[in-house]
C-alpha cells in the first residue's frame, strides 16, 4: 500500500511531508526528552524485527493467499505511540531508499498513511478506549482487531485521496475508493490476524513487555496533556488539506508552473486547456518534432552515459545473483 | 523467505557499491541528497501527459549511476520491485482517457496511453535516482548527511541503528524459517499459529538482544547519542549541486528534445 511518487504531485508530495515532518519532529522531541536511555537500542532492535518480519508471509487458509504483519499497532502496543512513529518512519525510510517502495518524495505521504494514522490517530483513539487498561485477552483481541482494520482503511482512503488529489491517475475517487478499500478490508484482517497472534504470544511470555508503554502515562507532567488536543487539530486539518485543499491545487497550475509560464511571458490561463477545445490540439509537426526530440534526446543521455562509463572504464563489482 | 534473503543479499550489494563509489570520491552526501530531490521533484512537476520532456533528466541518475559503478541488474530489479501498484493505477488511463492526443505515423496515441507513459518514465526517474544515491553514499553516510541537515536527532540515530541491526536480526530470521521449512514438508508458508509463535520467539530475543547492547553501549560511554563525522562542504560541492539545479530549471522551462527535434527536422528539410 505504498504510495509512489510517480503518482503524486509535487503540491500534494509537499503538503503531506510537512504534516508527516511535524508529527516527527514532536514524535522525536518526546523521545529524546524519555529519561531511560533503554528505549534507543529496543527500538532500533524493534525497527529491524518489523522490517524482517514483514517480509514471512503467513497462509491464510482457504484463499491460497498470504498476510503479513503491518507493524504500525504493534510497535505502539510495545512502545508507546510517540517511539513507535519513530521506528515505522524509519522503516519506510529504508524501505524507500533501499527497496523503491514509494520513494523520496512519497515517503512523507507513506509515512502519514502507514505511521501517523494507526500510531497517532488509532492507537490512542480507538485501541485505547476499547481495550482500556487492564484488558481481558478477549477484549484485547477485539480492539487489536478492529483497530487493525480500521488502520488499514484509513491508510487506504489515504492513498486514494493523495492519488486523486494528485491528478497524475485519471482514476475518479469513487472508483479507486471502490477498487482499494474492499482488498484492504481484508488485508486489515490478516493485519489484525498477525499483530493479535504476537500480541498474545508477547502477553503470555513476557507480560511486562505489553505495560511497558503504559505506566508513562500518570507520571507524565500535566502541561504535556495539551499537545493531543493540538495533535488532533493538526491531524483533521491536515487531512481536510489533503484530501479537499489539494483538489485545487491540482486543476489550476501549481506555484512553480504559474512561477514558470510568468517567467516564460505566457498567462496562466494558459496552462488549463479550454473546456471547448478538443485535448489537446494534434498537430503533426509538433508530434514529430517531439518523437524526433525524444529519440534524439534519449540518444544523447545514452551517449553521455557511454561515454562516463567508458572514460572510467573498470567492471562493475559483482551482483549476487537473483533469486525466488 | 526468499523475499528476506534477496532484501539482505540486495542491501549488502549496496553497501559494497557504496564502499566502493566512496573510496572513489562522491561529492558531499548532503549535496547528493539534495540533489536527488531536485531531480525527483522536477519530474513530477511535469504535466501529466509529459513525455518528451522528462527524459533529459534521465541524466542524473545515470550519471550517479555510472560514477558509483551500480549494476544496471540492480536498478532493473528495484525498479521491478516498485512497478506494480504504478502499473496498477497507471493502467487505467489508457481506458480512461481516450481523446486523441498525438499521431504517431498517422495512428492515433490517446491521452491515456500518454499519461501512462509519462507515469512509467516518472517512476523510472525517481526509482533509479534514489538508488543511485544509496549506491553513492550508503545508508550510514546518508545518516550523517541527514543529522547535518537538521533532521531529528532521534529519527537519524533510529535510522542508523535499524540499518545496524537489520543484517543481524534478519539472518536469524531467516535461519529460523528454514528450519520451520526443513520441518514442515510441502508446505511453503506457515499456518497464523506457527507463524505467531515463530515472530513471537523473534520478538523476545529481539527485546534480549536490545538489553545486552544497551549494556554494551553504557560499556563504551553511550550518553544517548552517537557521534557523527564531521562532513567538508567544498566550492566543487557547491558547483555540483548548483549545476545539476540549473539543468533541471533548464528541462522544466524549455523542452529540450522538442526543441531538438525541431532543429533536426529544420536541418534535414
Amino acid at each position: 500500500m505504498h504510495m509512489a511518487d510517480a503518482l503524486l504531485s509535487p503540491a500534494v508530495g509537499g503538503l503531506m511531508w510537512a504534516a508527516s515532518g511535524a508529527a516527527l519532529v514532536v514524535a522525536s522531541r518526546r523521545v529524546q526528552q524519555q529519561p531511560d536511555d533503554r528505549l534507543v537500542p529496543l527500538m532500533g532492535m524493534l525497527g529491524a524485527f518489523v522490517f524482517s518480519a514483514q517480509m514471512i508471509n503467513f497462509a491464510i487458509p482457504g484463499t491460497g493467499s498470504s498476510g503479513h504483519l503491518g507493524g504500525g499497532l504493534l510497535l505502539a502496543l510495545l512502545l508507546g505511540p510517540w517511539p513507535a512513529l519513530v521506528v515505522l518512519a524509519s522503516v519506510l525510510t529504508v524501505q524507500a531508499l533501499l527497496f523503491a517502495d514509494g520513494g523520496l518524495l512519497a515517503l512523507g505521504a507513506n509515512i502519514f498513511n502507514l505511521g501517523v494514522l494507526p500510531c497517532l490517530v488509532v492507537y490512542p483513539l480507538l485501541y485505547r478506549p476499547l481495550a482500556g487498561r487492564a484488558p481481558s485477552s478477549r477484549r484485547m483481541a477485539a480492539a487489536v482487531m478492529v483497530s487493525a482494520v480500521v488502520g488499514l482503511l484509513l491508510g487506504a482512503a489515504g492513498v486514494v485521496l493523495q492519488t486523486v488529489a494528485s491528478g497524475i491517475s485519471s482514476l475518479p475517487l469513487q472508483s479507486f475508493a471502490w477498487l482499494m478499500l474492499p482488498i484492504h478490508t481484508l488485508i486489515g484482517v490478516g493485519e489484525g490476524l498477525a499483530t493479535l497472534a504476537l500480541v498474545l504470544f508477547v502477553r503470555r511470555h513476557r507480560p511486562d513487555l505489553l505495560q511497558a508503554a503504559l505506566p508513562a502515562r500518570p507520571a507524565r507532567p500535566a502541561g504535556n496533556h495539551g499537545l493531543r488536543p493540538a495533535l488532533l487539530g493538526w491531524a483533521m486539518a491536515a487531512a481536510l488539506l489533503g484530501g479537499v485543499g489539494s483538489w485545487f491545487a491540482s486543476t489550476a497550475p501549481d506555484g512553480l508552473e504559474w512561477s514558470l509560464l510568468r517567467a516564460a511571458g505566457e498567462p496562466a490561463a494558459a496552462a488549463v486547456p479550454a473546456a471547448a477545445e478538443p485535448w489537446p490540439a494534434v498537430k503533426a509537426q509538433t508530434s514529430a518534432a517531439g518523437l524526433l526530440g525524444g529519440a534524439a534526446t534519449l540518444a544523447l543521455v545514452a551517449g553521455v552515459g557511454w561515454a562516463l562509463r567508458h572514460r572510467r572504464g573498470r567492471p562493475a563489482p559483482p551482483l549476487p545473483a537473483d533469486r525466488g | 523467505m526468499a523475499r528476506l534473503d534477496h532484501a539482505l543479499q540486495t542491501l549488502r550489494a549496496l553497501d559494497d557499491v557504496a564502499a566502493g563509489a566512496r573510496n572513489r570520491g562522491q561529492p558531499d552526501p548532503r549535496a547528493l541528497l539534495l540533489g536527488a530531490l531536485a531531480c525527483i521533484v522536477t519530474a513530477v512537476s511535469f504535466e501529466r501527459h509529459t513525455v518528451a520532456a522528462l527524459l533529459p533528466l534521465a541524466l542524473f541518475p545515470l550519471a550517479l549511476a555510472i560514477r558509483a559503478q551500480l549494476p544496471w541488474r540492480l536498478i532493473k530489479r528495484t525498479l521491478m520491485l516498485a512497478a506494480p501498484l504504478v502499473l496498477m493505477v497507471g493502467l487505467f488511463n489508457p481506458l480512461l482517457e481516450r481523446e486523441t492526443a498525438l499521431l504517431l505515423g498517422g495512428v492515433p496515441v490517446s491521452a491515456g496511453w500518454l499519461s501512462f507513459v509519462s507515469i512509467l518514465l516518472r517512476a523510472t526517474v525517481a526509482v533509479s535516482t534514489t538508488l543511485a544515491l544509496v549506491a553513492s553514499t550508503g545508508m550510514p553516510v546518508l545518516c550523517n548527511a541527514m543529522t547535518r541537515l537538521h533532521v531529528p536527532q532521534a529519527l537519524s540515530l533510529q535510522l542508523w541503528l535499524l540499518y545496524r541491526y537489520l543484517f543481524a536480526l534478519g539472518a536469524e530470521a531467516s535461519r529460523m524459517d528454514t528450519a520451520r521449512q526443513l520441518r514442515a514438508g510441502a508446505q511453503p508458508r506457515p499456518s497464523l499459529a506457527t507463524w505467531g509463535a515463530l515472530l513471537g520467539q523473534l520478538l523476545l530475543r529481539s527485546v534480549d538482544r536490545a538489553q545486552r547492547l544497551h549494556q554494551a553501549m553504557l560499556a563504551r560511554g553511550f550518553t544517548g547519542s552517537l557521534p557523527s563525522p564531521a562532513l567538508r562542504w567544498r566550492m566543487a560541492d557547491s558547483v555540483f549541486l548548483a549545476g545539476w539545479c540549473s539543468y533541471f530549471i533548464a528541462v522544466r522551462m524549455l523542452d529540450l528534445p522538442t526543441l531538438l527535434g525541431q532543429a533536426l527536422l529544420r536541418g534535414l528539410t
